[in-house]
């Protein structure tokens, strides 16, 4: 009934499935990160992508007939495609979280020889269980969220600096060999796209505001429960 | 475009909604996600290769184009479903919440956590008001981008590099009108929904404090009441506030009792434990 069609190159549902899986060992803000990502990000990118850049080399217009002019041009002004970076973008900030679910997989497969032994009707509960925040899984999980923070600003920053800023002009000028002289050419849909880097870019920086949120929030709760029990002993 | 992501979600929100919410869930996944993904797109595919401009210079399309669709209506269209139905969600964080807290605390806290009361009650109300404000924004969007809901047939362009006032035509100018007409009312048939789903769960919420009026204590119905201490000592707290607590030792002869007999009591004037 409705259309179930992803990008041809991306599965996002699979990624999907796979950080919610984790997310069970996530806290609330983690939750919320997800979300944000899923909904602001990730149906903006697939809303945007085939759509407003899928013409953007056939209808990059230039005023010139000479052959390869436009190629040329086109490769100057655009070294790697918006879409691109921001389908790398995406992979990238949900890797570490795939860090944690290593980390869990590794801590259940231990519990899980030793359960093998004992009962084995407990196998379900074990996969089912959330895994408290703490010790070496709450490094993980800092570790997951600091190489989130970087990537995430890294992409931005890259973004910002190949297109010198986040908007588009209309018209670009190059004069790279085999153009004969200064060449003019006119940017397809340049406002729309602006638009939509402006808004992907406002979402990314959302995530990473959610991020620190989480780190201060794992690194204030981690105090708090150091403070206790020094204060029992 | 992926909409089933959004469809699942959205399925999940319908068991915390009222009537009208549900209401407003089908409409839009039935006039309106269902139209886009089944008809719009189509419409607007080729809006650029076809069109067309009455002029040779290189570029005068492109800026044309982009002169009058600063942002396209098929992708602001669907930009304003997406806003639309994230509002909901708030309301499911609120119940995952609500579990998540009696989950922690391993008790019952909540007579029925999917009731639109306390802080569920504001953040549906919040929800319903952001929903509302994203529609009329959107609304607001189009009628201001786009000088209406009008596609004409005819644009005329003078924009840098267009030599001198250009014509240019849009494809498909009729049938995209009808797809806005439609994108609109069902924008505002939205809008209504959720007025009247606001006004509902108020006109609930009043009735509910009205009802519970004070009630004297005589005329509060028989509640049975176990007592902390013992659960052999079942007594009413009516009738414990009604009668006193009478001596249940045996009266000496000639002596009146300590307290009237009444109905909830035997004849030494103890109550009776049920």
């Amino acid at each position: 009934m409705l259309n179930f069609v992803s990008t041809p190159a991306m599965s996002w549902p699979a990624l999907y499935a796979q950080l919610v899986r984790v997310n069970r060992h996530s806290t609330s803000l983690g939750k919320i990160w997800l979300s944000v990502l899923f909904i602001f990000q990730v149906m903006v990118l697939i809303v945007a992508a085939e759509s407003v850049w899928g013409d953007e080399q056939s209808d990059f217009t230039c005023n010139t007939l000479q052959p390869g002019c436009e190629n040329v041009c086109y490769d100057q002004f655009f070294p790697v495609s918006h879409i691109r970076l921001w389908s790398l973008q995406l992979v990238f900030v949900s890797t570490p979280t795939l860090l944690v679910s290593m980390y869990v997989a590794y801590r259940n497969r231990g519990d899980k020889r030793r359960l093998i032994q004992g009962q084995e009707e407990e196998l379900e509960t074990l996969k089912e269980r959330k895994l408290l925040v703490t010790g070496a899984l709450w490094w993980t999980y800092i570790c997951s969220l600091v190489v989130r923070l970087l990537f995430e600003g890294g992409f931005m920053y890259a973004l910002y600096v190949v297109y010198n800023g986040f908007q588009m002009p209309r018209l670009v000028q190059c004069n790279q060999w085999p153009c004969p002289n200064l060449v003019d050419y006119f940017i397809s849909r340049p406002t729309e796209k602006a638009i939509f880097t402006v808004l992907l870019a406002t979402a990314s920086s959302i995530c990473m505001v959610l991020n620190m949120a989480e780190v201060a929030y794992l690194i204030a709760k981690h105090r708090v429960q150091r403070q206790t029990v020094q204060d029992k002993d | 475009m992926n909409w089933g992501f959004l469809e699942n979600i959205l399925s999940g929100v319908n068991k915390y909604s009222t009537v009208i919410g549900r209401i407003w869930l089908s409409v839009v996944f039935v006039f309106r996600i269902l139209v886009y993904v089944a008809a719009a797109e189509q419409v607007w595919k080729d809006e650029q290769k076809d069109f067309i401009c009455n002029t040779e210079q290189p570029g005068c399309e492109n800026v044309c184009f982009d002169h009058f669709f600063p942002i396209s209506q098929v992708r602001l269209w669907a930009l304003q479903l997406i806003m639309v139905s994230t509002p909901s969600l708030l309301v499911a964080l609120h119940v995952a919440y609500r579990e998540h807290r009696e989950a922690k605390h391993k008790r019952r806290l909540y007579e029925d956590k999917k009731n639109i009361d306390g802080g569920l009650f504001c953040t549906y109300t919040i929800s319903l008001i952001c929903k509302t404000g994203f529609e009329v924004g959107s609304l607001l969007a189009f009628y201001f981008l786009f000088n209406g809901f009008d596609v004409p047939i005819l644009l005329q362009c003078s924009q840098s590099p267009c030599p001198n006032t250009v014509d240019c035509y849009i494809a498909r100018a009729t049938e995209k009108k009808i797809f806005l007409y439609i994108m609109g009312c069902t924008s505002m048939l939205c809008i209504v929904l959720n007025i009247v789903e606001f006004m509902y769960i108020m006109w609930m919420r009043i009735c509910k404090c009205f009802s519970k009026h004070y009630v004297p204590v005589e005329e509060k119905p028989y509640v049975r009441r176990q007592s902390r201490l013992s659960h052999e000592n079942i007594v009413s707290s009516e009738l414990a506030a009604n009668t006193k607590v009478c001596n249940t030792e045996p009266r000496a002869a000639g002596e009146k009792p300590a307290c009237p007999v009444s109905e909830g009591s035997d004849q030494s004037g103890a109550p009776v434990s049920k």
